[in-house]
C-alpha cells in the first residue's frame, strides 16, 4: 500500500542546512495499523507530511498503491488527496462557518457527487463515529472531542485508500482520546488502513506496528504482539 | 474529448463548491462586517455615478431652464446677415401648422440703453446710471403660456397685455443681483420694482416703469429686459411683423429632429436659421458641459480605482486571515479553482448588494428629490443626471473592476504552499 524509499528532506535555516528526514525507509500493508512515534522534533510529523502529498521531500521515492507521489504534479497530488487519502491534523483543522455536516461534505461535493448524495453519505460517516446527533452544529458549539471526531468522519467519508493522522489525541483529554483511538481500532477492524503519528506510547501500544524515529532516522520497526 | 469532458466537469464541481463555500463564509460570517462592506460598496458605486451625475447635472439645470424658459424644443432665429426674420408671419403659420407643435411664442428683439437717474442727474457729466442691453417685445400671454417666464418674477409681477408702459428687468442688469466688478460691465444701482426708466432705442426714447424683476439662472432671461411686443413695435418703428426669434414648444415625446426637418422641408430656412435646442445652445455652455463630462468620467474613473482598491483590501484580509482553513482546504483535496471561486462570489455578492442598495437609493430616493429640491448652484440649479443605461454601465464595470479584486488577493493566497499555510508559516 505504501512503499518509502530513502527519503531525504531538509529545511534550510540561515546558512545552514537542517535535515528532519535523513533517508527513511519502510513500507506499509493493505490494512494495516501503523503509528510512528518518537520524540518532539523527530521528524515524525515531516514524515507524515511528505507521506500525505502535502510536501515534497528533496530526495527518495514514495509509492502510494503504486503511484510515484513525488513525482505528481500540483494538481495531481490534490486530486490524490481528495480520492485516495484522508488525512487527520492535530488541532482538528475544520472550517469555522461549516457545521459538523457541512465539513464531512465539502471533499465530497468535490468528487463530483451531487449535494443530496454527499449529506447522506457525509451523514453516515458521523454516524459511524457517533456523532450523529451534532450535524448541524458549528464547530465552535462542539467540544474538542468532538471536533476530533468530526475531523475523522470528514477523512473517512470518501473511503480513503489510507488515513493520515498527526497527533489526533494531542488536545484531548485521556477519555475522550481513548474514544477517539476507539474510533481508530474499529475502523482498522473493517481494513481501513491507518498511519497514525503520536508521542504517547500508551496510545501507539494499541496500533499493528510500532515505527520510531530519532533525529531523522528510524531507529525501530517492531510489530506490536498485543494485537 | 474524454479529457476535455472530464476538465469541464471538474471545473463545474470547482463552481457549485466555490459556491457554496462562499454562501457559507457570507451567511456566518459577522452580520456588522457585512454590513460594513455592503455600505462601502453602496458608497463607491454611489460616488461612481452620483459625482458625474452632479457635474453633468449642474450643467443640465442649465440648459433646462434654457430650453424651458427660452428656446423651447425648436428655435427659429434671424439668419446671420439679416436683422430680423423675413416672412415671419407666414413662418408662425407654417409652424402652427405642424401636427407636434403644441405652443408657440414670438419675440421681437433690439439692442438698447435703459437709464435710471435721468431724472436726477443734475450735471451731465455725472455718470449715467445706465446700462445697455437685449429688449425683447413680447406678447406676455403667448409668452408666458410658452415659456412660463411669469415664474421667473422675482420682484414685482408679470406683464399684462394692457402694460404698454412697463418693463420687466433680468436680475443681471442690477448691481443688488449681480455684485460683480469687470471691465465693461455696467449695471443699474438702486433701481426697485416702481422705479422709472428711460429705454433709448436707435435714438428713440421711451419712459417706463419697472413692473418686475426676472431671474432664472440663465442669461437668456437674465439679460434681458421686456416689454409688449406692440410697445417694441413702435418704440422701432416696425410695422412688418417680422420678428427675431420663435420658439416652439412640442408634444410630449416628440422628436425635435422631425419638426426641424418638417421646417426645413418646408423652405423656413431660406427665412431663418432652425435649430433643435441642444444645437442652439451657447458654445460655451457645450463646452463647459463636454468638460464636466470629461471630468465625471475621470473622477468616475478613480472612484473605480477606489472601489477596486478597497475589495482587494477586504478579500486580501479576508483570505489573510483565513490563510490556514485555505490550506486545510487544500490539504482535504479542495481544489484551489474552488477556493478561489469562494473568494470572487463573495466580491459579487458584496459588489451587487452594494450595486443593488445604491440602485434603490439613487432611483428611489436621491434623483427624485434632487429633481424637487436642486442643488442652488450660482449660475443654475442643478439636479442629478443618472441615466439608466450610464449607470447601468458603471454597474457593469464596478461588478468587473469588483470580480478581478476579487480574484487576485484570492489567487495570491490560494497559491501559498499548501503546508505552510495550514502550518501557518
Amino acid at each position: 500500500m505504501i512503499k518509502v524509499k530513502n527519503i531525504i528532506k531538509s529545511f534550510k535555516s540561515g546558512d545552514s542546512e537542517l535535515f528532519v528526514l535523513k533517508g527513511v525507509s519502510f513500507s506499509v500493508s493493505s490494512g494495516e495499523f501503523v503509528s510512528v512515534t518518537g520524540r518532539s522534533g523527530s521528524g515524525k510529523s515531516t514524515l507524515l507530511y511528505q507521506l500525505g502529498a502535502l510536501d515534497h521531500p528533496n530526495s527518495g521515492e514514495i509509492h502510494i498503491d503504486g503511484t510515484e507521489i513525488t513525482k505528481l504534479s500540483h494538481e495531481k497530488r490534490t486530486d490524490m488527496r481528495l480520492e485516495s487519502l484522508g488525512y487527520i491534523f492535530q488541532d482538528y483543522a475544520l472550517i469555522p462557518e461549516l457545521s459538523a455536516i457541512e465539513n464531512v461534505l465539502v471533499p465530497l461535493m468535490m468528487q463530483g457527487m451531487d449535494k443530496k448524495t454527499s449529506e447522506k453519505k457525509a451523514l453516515r460517516s458521523l454516524e459511524k463515529i457517533g456523532l450523529a446527533e451534532r450535524t448541524n452544529n458549528l464547530p465552535s458549539q462542539l467540544s474538542g472531542g468532538e471536533q476530533q471526531r468530526v475531523a475523522i468522519a470528514r477523512a473517512i467519508a470518501h473511503e480513503p485508500k489510507i488515513i493520515f493522522a498527526d497527533e489526533p489525541t494531542a488536545n484531548l483529554d485521556s477519555e475522550t482520546s481513548e474514544a477517539v483511538l476507539k474510533n481508530f481500532t474499529e475502523l482498522n477492524k473493517e481494513g481501513q488502513t491507518i498511519v497514525m503519528v503520536t508521542h504517547e506510547l500508551e496510545y501507539a501500544s494499541l496500533t499493528d506496528r510500532i515505527i520510531t524515529l530519532s533525529d531523522g532516522e528510524i531507529v525501530s520497526d517492531i510489530k506490536n504482539q498485543k494485537n | 474529448m474524454q479529457k476535455v469532458q472530464n476538465k469541464f466537469n471538474k471545473f463545474k464541481t470547482s463552481i457549485s463548491v466555490g459556491f457554496f463555500l462562499a454562501f457559507r463564509q457570507v451567511k456566518r460570517s459577522s452580520i456588522a462586517t457585512t454590513i460594513l462592506i455592503v455600505f462601502v460598496m453602496t458608497l463607491t458605486f454611489l460616488n461612481l455615478v452620483v459625482v458625474r451625475g452632479v457635474l453633468v447635472g449642474l450643467l443640465e439645470g442649465s440648459t433646462n431652464v434654457y430650453r424651458s424658459s427660452y428656446a423651447g424644443d425648436v428655435l427659429i432665429t434671424t439668419l446671420p446677415k439679416k436683422n430680423y426674420i423675413e416672412n415671419s408671419q407666414s413662418i408662425i403659420e407654417t409652424a402652427n401648422s405642424l401636427p407636434w407643435v403644441e405652443k408657440l411664442t414670438y419675440r421681437y428683439i433690439e439692442g438698447g440703453e435703459v437709464e435710471a437717474n435721468y431724472k436726477t442727474r443734475v450735471n451731465l457729466t455725472d455718470k449715467a446710471n445706465s446700462t445697455t442691453g437685449s429688449i425683447a417685445g413680447i406678447d406676455p400671454v403667448l409668452e408666458n403660456s410658452a415659456t412660463h417666464l411669469s415664474q421667473f418674477v422675482v420682484e414685482g409681477s408679470y406683464l399684462t397685455s394692457e402694460d404698454s408702459d412697463s418693463i420687466l428687468l433680468g436680475a443681471n442688469f442690477l448691481r443688488r443681483f449681480l455684485d460683480i466688478e469687470a471691465p465693461g460691465l455696467t449695471l443699474l444701482e438702486n433701481v426697485f420694482v416702481g422705479d422709472k426708466v428711460r429705454v433709448t432705442i436707435g435714438g428713440n426714447r421711451k419712459e417706463f416703469i419697472v413692473k418686475g424683476i426676472l431671474k432664472s439662472k440663465s442669461d437668456q432671461v437674465d439679460f434681458r429686459m421686456f416689454v409688449l411686443d406692440s410697445t417694441l413695435r413702435n418704440l422701432i418703428g416696425r410695422s412688418d411683423y417680422n420678428v427675431d426669434e420663435i420658439s416652439l414648444i412640442l408634444k410630449p415625446d416628440t422628436d425635435p429632429y422631425v419638426v426641424k426637418d418638417a421646417l426645413l422641408k418646408s423652405n423656413v430656412d431660406t427665412n431663418a436659421r432652425v435649430q433643435t435646442w441642444d444645437e442652439s445652445l451657447p458654445k460655451f455652455l457645450l463646452d463647459i458641459k463636454n468638460t464636466f463630462g470629461i471630468l465625471g468620467n475621470v473622477i468616475g474613473s478613480i472612484g473605480l480605482v477606489v472601489a477596486s482598491i478597497t475589495i482587494f483590501i477586504v478579500i486580501f484580509i479576508n483570505a489573510i486571515t483565513r490563510k490556514k482553513y485555505i490550506g486545510i482546504l487544500k490539504g482535504i483535496g479542495i481544489d484551489s479553482r474552488a477556493l478561489e471561486f469562494a473568494y470572487v462570489v463573495q466580491s459579487i455578492f458584496y459588489a451587487s448588494m452594494g450595486i443593488l442598495i445604491g440602485l434603490a437609493l439613487l432611483y428611489g430616493f436621491l434623483v427624485p428629490f434632487v429633481a424637487s429640491h436642486p442643488i442652488k448652484f450660482p449660475f443654475s440649479d442643478g439636479i442629478l443626471v443618472a441615466e439608466v443605461p450610464n449607470t447601468l454601465v458603471r454597474a457593469a464595470l464596478l461588478l468587473i473592476a469588483t470580480i478581478i479584486a476579487g480574484f487576485i488577493p484570492a489567487r495570491l493566497v490560494v497559491k501559498q504552499n499548501t503546508l505552510d499555510a495550514i502550518l501557518g508559516r
